[in-house]
């Protein structure tokens, strides 16, 4: 019978790719491994900065470092850790996403942000806007977001945490312009029904203003607008600073724990360390984030202009707090996107 | 008279092989699907009944039920229709190509949702190749309802083709000629006839086209606009919930969503066992 | 030329034709369009380059071992289940079947996640697995177990229907002429169901390369070494490499198509030598 041979013959091809990817295994990787659980659009940034850190600790150590990276949406990667991804390091959009890892599994002290220089953020950025060419509809600052017909494109802070970062800043303008908290709730109110589409992610959002054409402006980190202008069409977008804006701070910790269990932790806490030399700073600002150390700043001052910042800790009282009154169920994002 | 029964008596089946083979489909479908689906319903049960219908009820969460469910349905009416087409034109014509036009309906079970997702907002988007002809009209396909109706069809089509294309084969073209010599017309064979025939698999197509629409989310989360009460769909809930760390309250949504599609199902698998035995089969 | 009473007239034919094939270029060639067109925006050379990345070709090696392990099982599974379901009665057989089709209707995002809940650090499972060093969240077994869940019932849904329609005559012939159990499946079921079961795992491949949302909720997004291929095309996508993302999702839009085409091919030259042979 014809057929028993087609099924043997099928069985047979089915085992082929199974076979060659059990034999090919994994030459990449060799020595010590460190795994780094990083958000979405930090990829070229390591991409620049884990060779030159191999090669700095082969030629201080003689040992060989390889790397495992691991890119998502922040919220996403720190569930992951919580839920057992062996990280050795994580760097994410904020400090709140290390503290729920810190607060529910226990495998980094409560006060991680007090081990590195700086808040253990080794570089900082900023929420901009991004306009079509020449500015057509004139947007200069905050308010003019709220002109009739301006449509706003920006992610869904109940999903993105680069969104809150956007809700925040607009926050902020708000309560400096208006002066109160229930002035500040009036703007983002009014900011938000102007939104079309709250995509899930930051870069989703980023497509949908770059490449669907869909609104007017788009609210966005600093190297992420630097980089939609320069990747997705040179001369079709231009970047606008508004007056006032959040200071983001995208910290990096080691999960001592596991990085015990890896026998790790010399090299994870130089890796770390790594960050702040003036090579690395020097990645940090190509690849559009603002640089820590002063003498690597002065040299790209005119990529990054000064405008009024705000912390998180000083305007909203710190991540946990800024999380559980804005963006958690029943909190101010909920009440605003409510219809009426 | 004593000649031997010819047939070995209706009750007792001769077939063997009944402990071994329903041993295995309870031992896998208790692994792979019960037991991880349990865990659902133990998270959830956590919360207590008042937390549960605050979180798996909320006005917000009905809202985004109404829009999957009803994104959904439309769906699954929209394939049924045009998949029934589909099927007797594969089935009952000639034509050339019929045969790469067969193995292309299968193509969305292929393609990665999240890539249909994408390449059905770039097609429906203001200034995508279809979304640019309708946008002076003023019609919004993507980011609106209608686009997540346009992607749930995408994902749902091969379910109503394939469900109906075999039944539609094995209809025996005896019974339509008996009714054209009794003088009915094309479309009466057709209504009384065939498609009585074919409706229990219509029938389960719509059914898994529902079902699968209603938690689809790769697909759809490109192309919904993501705006509270109004295209924001159910499946984004537990995502939001999840982002709170609230894995119970992901639950009590996610459970929600289950028994409904789960009674849909039910429903519609029992009506058809019951009419197999009804006739007689 | 004489009216053929039990077919359409020639216009309701054309008509008919026509809106299935509309349908069809509307709502399915033309999103494959426009994902080979991207791909291919900028010549072969950069989809070449997309598709052979280190990346890349781990990701499609993941997505191929997956694939072996998950299918097979599930073909023995769902042949087995077509089995009892349609050779016997028993109570609750409408029932058994539902379960059966229940992942169909589970959100992908809740298929990942009932996984997490049970093997991740603070599921059901997940301190004994720590202890004894077992991984299966964000390594190779979850991705398996995820796969399997979301293609469960392709095989089995495909066999069903043909079984029930087949009844179970041949079978009740054979083993009353003395064939054993195992002779009848072989010999006289499987050849009945042979291109059923072949489409239905042709089916659970594809969707088993293809799965997205499940998968990404337990793979960790490890590059290189947890990354499936479609995993790998969100991430590029999210790199703003829209061609190299396109690049493997045609690579894998275009795998199915093979295989679907093949079988198509197959079928046609098999009925072909076996006509007439057949009752």
């Amino acid at each position: 019978m014809n057929f028993h041979k087609l099924i043997a013959a099928g069985l047979a091809l089915a085992m082929v790719p199974a076979l060659a990817a059990c034999s090919g295994g994994n030459d990449a990787e060799a020595g010590t491994v460190i795994t780094n659980v990083s958000y979405d659009p930090t990829r070229e940034l390591y991409q620049a900065i884990n060779p030159a850190f191999a090669a700095d600790w082969k030629a201080k150590t003689g040992e060989t470092v390889s790397f495992r990276m691991s890119h998502g949406g922040s919220g996403k990667q720190s569930r992951s850790v919580i839920d057992g991804l062996d990280a050795d390091v994580v760097t994410l959009a904020l400090a709140y996403d290390i503290d729920v890892i810190a607060e529910r599994t226990k495998r980094l002290p409560a006060q991680w942000q007090a081990a590195l220089p700086d808040n253990s953020s080794p570089y900082t950025s900023t929420i901009v806007f991004l306009v079509r060419k020449g500015n057509p509809k004139g947007i200069r600052d905050w308010a003019d977001l709220l002109k009739p017909g301006i449509q706003v494109v920006t992610p869904n802070p109940k999903t993105s945490g680069g969104a809150r970062w956007n809700f925040l800043a607009a926050w902020a303008y708000g309560k400096k312009a208006g002066g109160s908290d229930a002035a500040a709730e009036q703007y983002v109110r009014q900011l938000y029904a102007q939104v079309p589409v709250l995509d899930s992610g930051a870069r989703g959002s980023t497509t949908t203003f770059a490449e669907r054409g869909i609104g007017d402006v788009l609210i966005a980190w600093e190297n992420e607008a630097f980089l939609a202008v320069n990747e997705l069409g040179e001369g079709k977008f231009d970047i606008v600073v508004p007056s006032i804006s959040v200071l983001a701070e995208p910290p990096v910790a080691v999960v001592t724990e596991n990085a015990k269990k890896h026998g790790t932790e010399a090299v994870v806490q130089a890796y770390l360390e790594y960050l702040y030399t003036p090579e690395a700073q020097t990645a940090i600002a190509r690849n559009y984030y603002r640089p820590r150390n002063p003498e690597v700043a002065a040299q790209f001052k005119d990529q990054f202009p000064e405008l009024e910042l705000v912390t998180i800790d000083s305007a909203f009282g710190g991540w946990t707090a800024a999380q559980k009154r804005f963006f958690d169920d029943g909190g101010v994002f909920d009440r605003i996107s409510a219809r009426k | 008279m004593t000649s031997p029964p010819v047939r070995p008596p209706r009750r007792r089946n001769v077939i063997p092989g009944f402990g071994l083979t329903f041993g295995i489909s309870a031992l896998w479908l208790s692994i792979i699907v019960l037991i991880p689906l349990a865990t659902i319903f133990l998270r959830s049960a956590h919360m207590g009944l008042e937390q549960f219908i605050a979180v798996g009820l909320s006005p917000r969460a009905l809202e985004a039920y109404r829009l999957s469910f009803g994104t959904a349905a439309a769906a699954g009416v929209v394939n049924a229709i045009f998949g029934v087409v589909v099927a007797w034109v594969l089935v009952r014509y000639d034509f050339i190509g019929k045969r790469l036009v067969g193995a292309i309906v299968d193509l969305p079970f292929a393609l990665p949702t999240a890539v249909a997702g994408i390449a059905l907002t770039a097609i429906y988007a203001p200034n995508g190749w279809i979304g640019q002809l309708f946008d002076p009209l003023g019609i919004r396909i993507a980011f609106t309802p209608i686009g997540i109706t346009i992607a749930l069809i995408f994902i749902g089509l091969p379910f109503v083709v394939r469900s109906v294309e075999p039944v539609l084969a094995d209809l025996g073209r005896d019974v339509e000629e008996a009714a054209a010599t009794l003088g009915a017309s094309r479309w009466q064979t057709f209504s009384r006839v065939i498609l009585p025939a074919i409706g229990p698999a219509l029938l389960t197509g719509f059914a898994l086209t529902f079902a699968r629409g209603v938690g689809e989310y790769g697909s759809v989360i490109f192309i919904a606009g993501n705006i509270q009460g109004s295209t924001e769909i159910a499946p984004l809930l537990i995502v939001t919930q999840l982002e709170q760390y609230n894995y119970d309250g992901a639950t009590a949504i996610a459970v929600v969503m289950l028994l409904v599609s789960f009674g849909v199902l039910l429903g519609i698998n029992l009506s058809q066992v019951a009419s197999r035995r009804r006739m007689g089969a | 030329m004489n009216r053929n009473p039990v077919s359409e007239s020639r216009f309701a034919r054309a008509a008919l034709i026509t809106i299935a094939l509309l349908f069809l270029a509307l709502f399915i060639l033309l999103p494959l369009f426009a994902v080979f067109s991207e791909a291919l925006k900028e010549g072969f050379d950069d989809f070449a380059e997309a598709v052979s990345t280190p990346d890349a070709l781990a990701a499609i090696r993941l997505t191929l071992i997956v694939a072996a392990i998950s299918v097979p099982l599930n073909m023995v599974f769902g042949v087995a289940a077509s089995w009892a379901i349609t050779k016997f009665d028993f109570r609750g057989k409408g029932f058994l079947i539902t379960l059966i089709d229940l992942p169909f209707s589970v959100s992908p995002v809740v298929s990942g996640l009932i996984f997490v809940l049970l093997f991740g650090a603070n599921g059901y499972l997940g301190p004994w697995l720590a202890e004894h060093d077992v991984r299966i969240i964000f390594a190779v077994p979850g991705i398996v177990l995820a796969t399997v869940f979301i293609t469960f019932p392709f095989v089995a849904r495909e066999l069903i229907p043909l079984m029930m329609e087949q009844g179970k005559e041949d079978e009740e012939a054979a083993i009353s002429l003395g064939a054993s159990g195992w002779q009848t499946f072989w010999h006289v079921t499987l050849p009945n169901i042979r291109w059923a079961l072949l489409y239905g795992v042709l089916l659970c491949n594809a969707r088993a390369m293809g799965e997205f949302g499940a998968v990404s909720v337990v793979s960790g997004h490890i590059r290189g070494i947890t990354n499936t291929m479609p995993l790998h095309v969100e991430i590029l996508y999210n790199e703003y490499d829209f061609v190299g993302a396109f690049a493997v999702a045609s690579l894998l839009a275009g795998l199915a198509l093979v295989t679907l085409v093949i079988k198509t091919v197959l079928e046609w030259r098999f009925n072909l030598h076996h006509a007439g042979a057949r009752h």
